[in-house]
């Protein structure tokens, strides 16, 4: 089980995990609002950058794929990701018709 | 599987030994999954009406780079001290976890603080629930965020006094792992609320 195998005396995969983000969240705030790149790469940039620390809450911090249960669990939030990616998308994609 | 599963398992972090902790565990990622789909509906129906801001004032007026910034690294910080706080726990050290959590809880009132600010900030500019799609669909999106913070705060200090009164068992154990769970996926919704509402909003 996956659960007992990160026994360290120092929390790295913590901290390395929390530059990241902060490193992630100051560049999405960069790309937007000094780079000057067209719009649509600053969203596709600050979106990828979005998943990319959303990720690394959840295996960093959550230790999603832990335990006997983990491939389960990852399969649950991969799929409820795809989900929210459908309603997100869909919705922005229909709607463009009516507004 | 089989048999093995049901048995107490002493070499188990100690909130994974009993078949109804490891249960436990498992159907609060399911419940987190159905989370995503409820923020899912708000960030939609959001992204959908944003530009239509009617008379009122629209998100790049609205929003200022300071305060959202302040809060992002406030429920950002709270959700790795969070983490600290599961380190602590699985090394045995229940005052390295009660510490955490305290600080955790600090650090999350700090957020929910800025957040009603920003709120009433916004009302006296005359940016209300009732001004524009823009600002309904904001004030419902962040709103539900916002009470999911509230909730875990006051979630998070039931846990403290469980620990203070039983100390570490499996049961306590557990409810502290799920509780860091709830805690570390508020952050995950507000990555998206940061990225899609608050920067999306100061570009366009």
């Amino acid at each position: 089980m996956g659960a007992n195998s990160h026994r360290e005396s120092f929390p790295w995969k913590h901290i390395i995990g929390f530059l990241l983000s902060l490193v992630l969240t100051f560049a999405a705030l960069w790309v937007a609002l000094s780079s000057g790149l067209p719009l649509k790469a600053v969203i596709v940039i600050i979106v990828v950058f979005a998943v990319i620390q959303a990720s690394l809450q959840l295996f960093m911090f959550m230790h999603v794929n832990e335990s006997d249960s983990g491939r389960i669990q990852t399969f649950n939030m991969a799929y409820s990701f795809f989900i929210a990616i459908v309603v997100v998308a869909g919705s922005i994609w229909v709607m463009q018709f009516v507004l | 599987m089989g048999e093995a599963a049901h048995r107490y398992d002493e070499t188990l972090p100690l909130e994974y030994r009993t078949q109804e902790s490891r249960l436990n565990i498992l159907g609060f990622w399911i419940f987190l999954g159905a989370e995503v789909a409820l923020f899912a509906t708000l960030f939609a129906t959001y992204l959908v009406l944003f530009q239509r801001t009617g008379s009122g004032p629209t998100a790049g007026e609205l929003f200022e780079v300071q305060d959202v910034l302040i809060e992002t690294l406030l429920l950002l910080t709270s959700s790795f001290t969070c983490g600290l706080a599961i380190f602590e726990m699985r090394r045995g050290r229940i005052s390295g976890l009660i510490a955490w959590l305290l600080v955790t809880l600090l650090l999350g009132a700090g957020f929910i603080t800025f957040e009603i600010r920003e709120f009433i900030h916004y009302v006296h500019e005359g940016a209300t629930m009732q001004t524009s799609a823009f600002l309904s669909s904001f004030f419902v999106l962040v709103g539900t965020h916002g009470a999911h913070v509230s909730v875990g705060i006051g979630w998070m200090i039931l846990i403290i006094i469980q620990l203070l009164q039983r100390g570490f068992t499996p049961k306590t154990a557990r409810k502290v792992f799920i509780v860091s769970l709830y805690w570390h996926f508020l952050d995950v919704v507000w990555i998206f609320i940061f990225t899609l509402v608050y920067l999306l909003g100061m570009v366009i």
